[in-house]
């Protein structure tokens, strides 16, 4: 009796069980490990995104501002008809473009110096540089331009000391354009290097061997194939620029609203959060034709 | 309806509920959407508290900036033992949102201006108070026991706190006597020199100014408005935007852009003109001769208070002559509390004339209160514009 009961093969216990149909069945073992991850995409990501959509079609009651879940179509038939927001859209379009312009002639030469032409060391020195800005509070960075701007400030104070005329720019657009190129060159400088420390001395010295001169194979080989990382690099400083609400709010003046700043007080101060959900579609909008275009130019592989 | 409102929140429940919710809302939301005030708020049939019990050990508070101040709230933790947890905010219109859904059971208290008041008392997040809890209660000066934008019916929804007028801060070194009128916000000479709030009520500023200078629109209440006269006050404003420099938010962006020399005139309130001279800049302020608008302040109670003892024991504290007189210097504005006089000028000598905690009755009627414009105007029509057309008129101006 005893000696059957060793020689009997022990039942797998229900652990070991699971684990063989895990190592017999590779789907499983693939959907068991993306089901969390894929989970929190759905619920916090795209059910946030889609929740925020329903939330659009609401209105809030216009004297108690409770939300009245009545559909209707006026939020964006404001967005589209009143010339304030269309103001507002075009300005805050217009300045991320304007920015992601700025940073891509700042970021290629320099990034072009640090991909090809820097020593290792000074690599490494300029790597630190480009990142270290990143590691203070973005609030910090963007409150130091504010002293720097401001009328008694260490820019009119230096242009003064040399006779020159103080600039009277605190507070106003062009503050928001030095303030947003500032806080975001890291992100495009980084895709740019990536894009261009790729490219194959090779291709360079055929150039070379072709007759092409420094100039020229800088413009038809080095730019042609560091555009994808330069695409990459405008993804962030646009929608950077696109969605943020504390620079205009810091350091705008006047006539510096934005989707986002309009989009925060209509959320925390008017209490109006259809209107500000139907806002908040606008630049989701934007990005989704902007990525698509990006796409096609490579950006994609160039991340 | 408050039920309904309350379950509804969670956007999970918000699918098996939307029915049930658009019905609750069609059936109770007419009597409000079109801002009709005529009905009974929503809580006036609450039992207020008959008695003050011991205190929860908390209390928190919805309050302007420096209404919280440690030289008074410490001492009343000491006393109740409730420990005061106070949210800041910027603007009326703030205090409504934390304010939703009868301060979410979260928030015991807010310290609401004239403005706010009534929005909060029809959207039912404010409950009835017992004054006879307060025995302060009977020492305010007349027209803060039940005045109409925090009484309704008899029934009171707050205890009157302290008021004041906004007024013109000026740069001594570009202004060395005090500016009489408030055309110098309106004057292009000083073009990019100029800061107001960033706030709707603001309207109202420029409604008060137009009512002396364009009689021909014939505005009797810078807070009721019809549209010509709307529009009026509008195109002052946009005609002003170019003079802005700034549309301040917080108190400290003021305080900063006087600091910095980067305005030389704007709308403030008198606390910006205390700090400021605290820290040795040269301004001052003005009333001038339009006259101001002005706030009242009033603790409110929320709906679903958790901590309504120490809430109760709170306004007990804040309405005695000697918190009324520290506050009152503190901030620089005007206390309810008549006793509050003698108080303040034994902390700081003459305080009580230069806040005129002694003034007469006449000189509170020069003070335009801010109030929530409402679509009924004081004659009974329904020409008048609510504070929603206000917010967006605000925003075609400022964007």
């Amino acid at each position: 009796m005893a000696a059957n009961a060793v020689l009997r093969p022990r039942a797998p216990t229900g652990w070991a069980r699971a684990q063989a149909l895990v190592w017999r069945r590779p789907w499983l073992r693939a959907s068991l490990l993306l089901t969390p991850p894929l989970a929190w995409f759905l619920v916090v990501y795209l059910a946030s995104l889609a929740l925020l959509l329903v939330t659009a079609f609401w209105r809030i009651n216009s004297f108690t501002t409770a939300i009245e879940r009545v559909w209707n179509l006026d939020n964006f038939q404001t967005l589209a008809t009143d010339a304030t927001y269309r103001t507002i859209i075009a300005r805050t379009v217009g300045m991320a473009a304007l920015v992601t312009i700025t940073d891509a002639l700042l970021a290629f030469p320099f990034a072009y110096y640090m991909a090809r032409l820097a020593s290792r060391r000074a690599q490494t020195l300029l790597f630190a540089a480009v990142l270290l800005p990143l590691w203070a509070s973005y609030i910090a960075r963007v409150y130091s331009w504010i002293l720097i701007l401001a009328h008694n400030g260490v820019l009119n104070w230096s242009l003064l000391a040399v006779h020159l005329p103080a600039a009277n720019i605190g507070y106003t657009n062009v503050a928001m354009w030095l303030v947003f190129s500032y806080v975001w060159l890291p992100f495009m400088i980084i895709p740019t290097y990536a894009a261009l420390e790729r490219i194959p001395e090779s291709l360079l010295e055929a150039a070379a061997d072709l007759g092409a001169r420094r100039l020229r194979s800088v413009s038809d080989v080095v730019v042609p194939l560091a555009l994808p990382g330069l695409v990459a690099g405008s993804i962030f400083t646009f929608s950077l620029t696109l969605g943020d609400y504390i620079t205009p709010i810091l350091v705008g003046g006047a006539g510096s609203s934005f989707i986002g700043n309009v989009a925060y007080s209509n959320v925390g101060i008017a209490n109006n959060v259809p209107f500000a959900a139907a806002l908040a579609t606008v630049p989701v909008a934007i990005m989704a034709v902007y990525l698509l275009g990006a796409k096609r130019l490579g950006a994609f592989e160039a991340l | 309806m408050t039920r309904s409102k309350a379950t509804s929140i969670r956007w999970t429940q918000v699918l098996a509920v939307a029915a049930a919710a658009i019905v609750s809302i069609a059936a109770c939301g007419g009597s409000t959407s079109g801002g009709s005030t005529a009905n009974q708020p929503p809580t006036a049939n609450m039992k207020p508290l008959a008695s003050i019990g011991a205190g929860e050990g908390r209390l928190n508070l919805i309050a302007w900036e420096g209404y919280t101040d440690a030289s008074w709230t410490d001492p009343f933790t000491q006393q109740t033992g409730c420990k005061v947890n106070a949210k800041y905010a910027g603007s009326s219109d703030e205090m409504v949102t934390l304010m939703a859904n009868g301060g979410g059971g979260q928030y015991d208290m807010v310290s609401a201006s004239g403005d706010a008041d009534l929005r909060l008392i029809y959207a039912g997040d404010v409950r009835p108070m017992n004054t006879a809890l307060i025995p302060d209660w009977s020492n305010f000066q007349p027209q803060f026991k039940s005045p109409s934008f925090n009484t309704i019916n008899g029934v009171h929804y707050g205890i009157s706190l302290q008021w004041g007028p906004n007024t013109l801060l000026y740069d001594t070194t570009k202004f060395p006597t005090a500016p009489t009128s408030w055309s110098v916000i309106y004057d292009s000479k000083y073009s990019g020199l100029v800061t107001v709030p960033d706030n709707p009520i603001q309207i109202a500023d420029a409604a008060l100014y137009l009512m002396k200078h364009q009689s021909s629109l014939k505005i009797t209440d810078p807070y009721e408005l019809t549209q010509p006269q709307f529009d009026a006050a509008i195109a002052l404003l946009k005609q002003q935007r170019p003079l802005i420099k700034k549309y301040w938010g917080l108190a400290s962006q003021e305080i900063s852009l006087f600091q910095n020399g980067d305005v030389v005139v704007g709308a403030a309130w008198p606390y910006q003109t205390s700090t400021l001279k605290a820290a040795n800049a040269h301004v001052n302020d003005t009333i001038p001769s339009e006259g101001a608008t002005g706030w009242a302040d009033t603790w409110m109670l929320a709906t679903k208070a958790p901590h309504p003892n120490c809430a109760y024991l709170w306004t007990k504290y804040i309405s005695t002559p000697k918190v009324q007189a520290q506050q009152a210097i503190n901030y620089g504005e005007t206390p309810v509390n008549s006793k509050a006089c003698t108080e303040m000028d034994a902390i700081q000598a003459g305080s009580c004339a230069q806040y005129h905690a002694d003034a007469p009755a006449s000189y509170f009627n020069t003070i335009k209160f801010w109030k929530t414009p409402i679509a009924t105007c004081d004659d009974g029509s329904q020409r008048c514009l609510p504070y929603s057309k206000w917010q967006l008129g605000w925003t075609s101006v400022t964007a």
